[in-house]
């Protein structure tokens, strides 16, 4: 799966949880957290929808990996294919 | 206790969200007009059913996100909470907020969600990795009062106060207490609903025989008429602004009355039939703490939630209080509304307040043929009854034998 693919997968989970947020102008080199009004629980709610969708396991010590989006798609993208 | 400008509590802003009105305005119009707040709608499980639903907007105080994380009770408290404040004039600037209370009766919390997430569960083939780490937050019993916290940044006490149907009473008179005893220095105090959302609340009512039904859904819900089955379940909020007098003629606020008696006391018979002693008891000594007596009483509004033997139970009480009162006139408001529960007393006594000023007294509904065990003199049924109301008297009973009278009496400078 491409960059984009997973990023869009992403965009959508992180749309359905951050609701009130403009998505359109993520930086993917900046931590999600400092240009979304994203916190711990939010994140969790990320995983969790991993989880539901895709059936992608994040364990708490990758958490880390998913700071940015550009993190997020290289830890992300082999567990999607 | 003696009552001074210290500790005399008064009314200075309401926000309410009921089935048929969102703010005093309109569910004042509403009840003086005969507007029923009931539809129909499908309930999981048991096909569609009367319901008393609300429909304020919940994102004008509330961010999509914070709704999405909370509860419906959480956002039905907000809703109230900001336009009382708004109402009393009062702002989150001017506030101080350290010393502000948040005192919320519910007759329940956490069925909407813990139900809501067992669907889930079974969806998700009993996977139980995937249950929501918002479980917990979300039905911890405080978190209606909680959410108001957060969301309006109010760092005083904020809880609620577990009293089933009493709730909405009871949410108030503690609110008073905590002013009366110097705990804090405003107070936002009511009751909420949001068991529109669970279907073990209508499966429950109707297993027990109680869960009101009519063909034409708005007249499901017929207090004190002789062919009454049942509650219409709804959900709502009211909350208050309580301040102490001394503070509200301080800043000359808007003063809608002033709280003055109320009693709290136990059947200790029953888990679900109410005890016509008791409720005498509790309203006689109401009466004595509000130091007036039955023909000071201008409005008595009944709990009558509908059900056979309840309003049988509560109707033969109030006869017998108000046996000497010929100027007392009695309503109750569930046939507009079905029983909005924790939201219940504090609605209704929201519904009754304008009374003081518009010198009307607003009917029951859907009392076709009354019951002749309901029979009451001087029961408001049709048009309003244009008289000077001075003092209102707020009954709210709840299972587990709980009851609770408050009494409002117009502010007199």
């Amino acid at each position: 799966m491409d960059y984009n693919a997973v990023r869009q997968k992403i965009i959508d989970i992180i749309a359905e949880i951050a609701v009130d947020e403009d998505l359109s102008n993520i930086d993917d080199e900046v931590r999600l957290r400092d240009q979304l009004d994203l916190d711990s629980m939010d994140f969790l709610d990320i995983v969790m929808e991993l989880k539901k969708r895709y059936k992608i396991e994040v364990p708490q010590e990758d958490y880390p990996k998913l700071a940015t989006m550009k993190s997020c798609i290289e830890y992300l993208g082999p567990k999607f294919s | 206790m003696t009552l001074n400008k210290h500790t005399r509590v008064v009314i200075t802003g309401v926000g309410l969200t009921a089935p048929n009105g969102n703010n005093l305005k309109e569910f004042r119009e509403a009840l003086l007009g005969q507007k029923s707040g009931i539809t129909e709608m499908e309930v999981r499980y048991m096909g569609r059913l009367a319901v008393g639903n609300c429909n304020f907007n919940e994102e004008l105080y509330q961010k999509k996100k914070m709704r999405r994380r909370g509860t419906r009770a959480g956002s039905i408290s907000i809703y109230c909470a900001h336009e009382a404040l708004k109402d009393s004039g009062l702002s989150l600037e001017s506030i101080d907020r350290e010393r502000t209370g948040i005192y919320l009766g519910i007759t329940e919390h956490g069925n909407v969600e813990t139900e809501n997430e067992i669907y889930e569960l079974h969806q998700n083939n009993l996977d139980v990795s995937l249950w929501s780490h918002h479980h917990n937050p979300r039905t911890v019993a405080n978190t209606p009062a909680g959410e108001v916290s957060l969301n309006l940044g109010i760092t005083g006490p904020a809880y609620t106060i577990g009293a089933a149907c009493a709730a909405g009473n009871i949410g108030i008179i503690h609110g008073m207490q905590m002013l009366q005893l110097g705990e804090v220095d405003l107070v936002l105090a009511g009751g909420v609903s949001e068991c529109t959302g669970t279907f073990g609340i209508f499966a429950g009512f109707k297993s027990q025989g109680a869960l009101g039904s009519h063909e034409d859904p708005t007249k499901a819900c017929r207090p004190l008429d002789i062919s009454r089955n049942g509650i219409v379940v709804a959900e709502g909020g009211a909350i208050f602004v309580l301040e102490r007098l001394q503070d509200a003629e301080k800043r000359g606020a808007k003063i809608y009355g002033e709280i003055a008696g109320y009693y709290v006391n136990s059947d200790a018979v029953d888990f679900v039939l109410p005890d016509t002693q008791r409720q005498i008891q509790c309203m006689t000594a109401a009466l004595k703490k509000a130091q007036i007596s039955p023909r000071d009483v201008d409005i008595v509004n009944l709990h009558a939630t509908g059900t056979v033997s309840g309003d049988e139970n509560e109707c033969e009480a109030v006869r017998t209080v108000f046996a000497e009162s010929d100027r007392t006139y009695i309503n109750c408001t569930k046939g507009f509304i079905g029983h909005a529960m924790g939201a219940a007393g504090a609605l209704e006594l929201a519904g009754n307040l304008p009374s003081f000023t518009d010198n009307k007294i607003h009917s029951c509904k859907h009392i076709e043929n009354i019951d002749p065990k309901c029979a009451l003199k001087n029961l408001v049924n049709g048009d309003p009854v244009e008289k000077e109301v001075n003092v209102i008297l707020n009954n709210s009973f709840g299972m587990l034998g709980i009851n609770s009278v408050l009494i409002v009496k117009k502010y007199i400078q």
